[in-house]
């Protein structure tokens, strides 16, 4: 017989000190930073995360999972980062431009949501507004309702850095971000 | 390959209008089932190189002038998928609150001692069996403001990974007999039927004598769907039954 999946329970607002310790300036090593190296162009990604009020959220964990700059899964294409050490709440990272997946899908970035309240995780995708032909063949973006494919792109701005890309996230609302059932 | 999907049976909602958070924080709109495409269904990768010396002894790895306070603890178990397979490689990070039910965190304000000795963080990866252990201290209860007099169970809480991100858990062990747990909407956010399974069970075998109780907990994180062949088999299966019929 199947075994049951143990239930989800919420990350709390004190998950600071256990899982991104260096980040918030507690004594104890970070097995995971907000940073992704490899081959390829370097890219910077930040955003907020809004509650149903329009409030930022500053206890939110935010994890990414990408494929590096070929569109491959290398198991090292992942960073967390929380949304308490800025002053306006952001998340950042700062990461390769991932490659197109499997020759269809269109470059994205996968987003894990954390934050007390959430009694379970919320997955997403971000998408980049410079890549409008291959996100119009994207199978992920084409299953969403046109009217909310917006809630999934990155917006790009050039900086003297390189390019930067912003993506909010607004967990209800008129603008509630499409989360993914994985 | 494609991991079932989340049990909702099993799992909270996103909205629980007793945890007063999640009114305000857990999605309104049904998340959007997609096909399992590669994307989700691989994660980063976790060996034991990847983890300091003291990682997953708690009573160890705050300390700074002696001992930490409290009742010590060994917390044990197996992570396995729904298919009874373990999962080995794979990263646990715990984290809790201090004997004293403070935690080290700068934004707790409840005013309870914070032990010097204690960080209240550990992690550790799965054997090749799926089985981890930890060293650690009895967490305390703690006041919280979901509601008058509102106190958390003694918990633990711990994030794991799986094989991918798909499979990705962040859940809080709990206690055996806590009065508590009947009162707090966090744990009661959980199906009546998948709740008791968040509870550790006290455990004499791996309790260390003259030094710490052991408790053990098992975590089950999403298998693999039965493959397309699986079903044909199923369908043929099926088939000869109704021809012999
Ligand atoms: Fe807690």
């Amino acid at each position: 017989m199947k075994l049951k999946q143990t239930a989800s329970q919420t990350v709390g607002p004190y998950f600071a000190y256990g899982l991104t310790p260096q980040q918030y300036g507690y004594d104890f090593r970070s097995i995971f930073s907000n940073r992704i190296d490899g081959d390829g162009e370097r890219i910077a990604l930040s955003g907020r995360v809004f509650d149903g009020n329009g409030e930022a959220v500053n206890d939110a964990m935010i994890e990414i999972w990408q494929a590096d700059a070929r569109g491959q899964y290398q198991g090292n294409g992942f960073a967390r980062f929380g949304t308490g050490t800025d002053s306006q709440c952001r998340f950042h990272f700062d990461t390769i431009r991932p490659g197109s997946i499997d020759n269809e899908q269109a470059p994205h970035i996968c987003v894990l949501v954390f934050m007390r309240g959430l009694l379970l995780h919320n997955y997403t995708r971000i998408y980049f507004s410079d890549e409008a032909a291959a996100n119009e063949r994207d199978p992920v973006l084409n299953s969403v309702p046109a009217e909310r494919r917006g809630t999934l792109i990155a917006e790009r701005s050039d900086t003297p850095d390189g390019p930067a890309y912003r993506f909010d996230i607004h967990m209800q609302g008129e603008r509630e971000t499409v989360f993914f059932d994985v | 390959m494609a991991y079932n999907r989340r049990d909702r049976e099993q799992h909270p909602a996103q909205i629980h209008p007793d945890y007063k958070s999640s009114l305000l924080r857990g999605p309104t709109r049904e998340p959007l089932a997609i096909a399992p495409l590669t994307s989700e269904l691989t994660g980063p990768l976790f060996n034991q190189d990847m983890l300091g010396e003291f990682d997953s002894d708690l009573t160890k790895n705050g300390r700074k002038n002696g001992e930490p306070l409290g009742e010590r603890m060994v917390v044990h178990g197996r992570v396995l998928d729904e298919n009874r397979n373990p999962l080995p490689h794979t990263l646990i990070e715990i984290w809790q609150a201090n004997a004293a039910g403070r935690y080290i965190h700068k934004l707790d304000q409840h005013d309870a001692p914070i032990d010097p000795n204690f960080l209240g963080a550990g992690r550790a990866v799965t054997d090749a069996d799926g089985r981890y252990r930890f060293y650690t201290i009895k967490p305390g209860a703690y006041p919280w403001g979901n509601h008058h007099n509102a106190w958390r169970p003694n918990h633990i809480h711990f994030s794991l990974f799986g094989p991918s991100i798909a499979t990705r858990l962040v859940t809080q062990m709990y206690f055996p007999g806590d009065p508590l747990l009947e009162l707090d909407p966090i744990y009661q956010g959980v199906p009546t039927a998948a709740r008791e399974r968040l509870v550790a069970r006290f455990d004499i075998e791996a309790t260390e004598a003259n030094f710490a109780l052991g408790y053990r907990f098992d975590i089950v994180l999403r298998g693999a769907a039965a493959t397309p062949m699986d079903q044909k088999k199923g369908d043929a299966k099926k088939e000869r039954v109704n021809h012999e019929a």
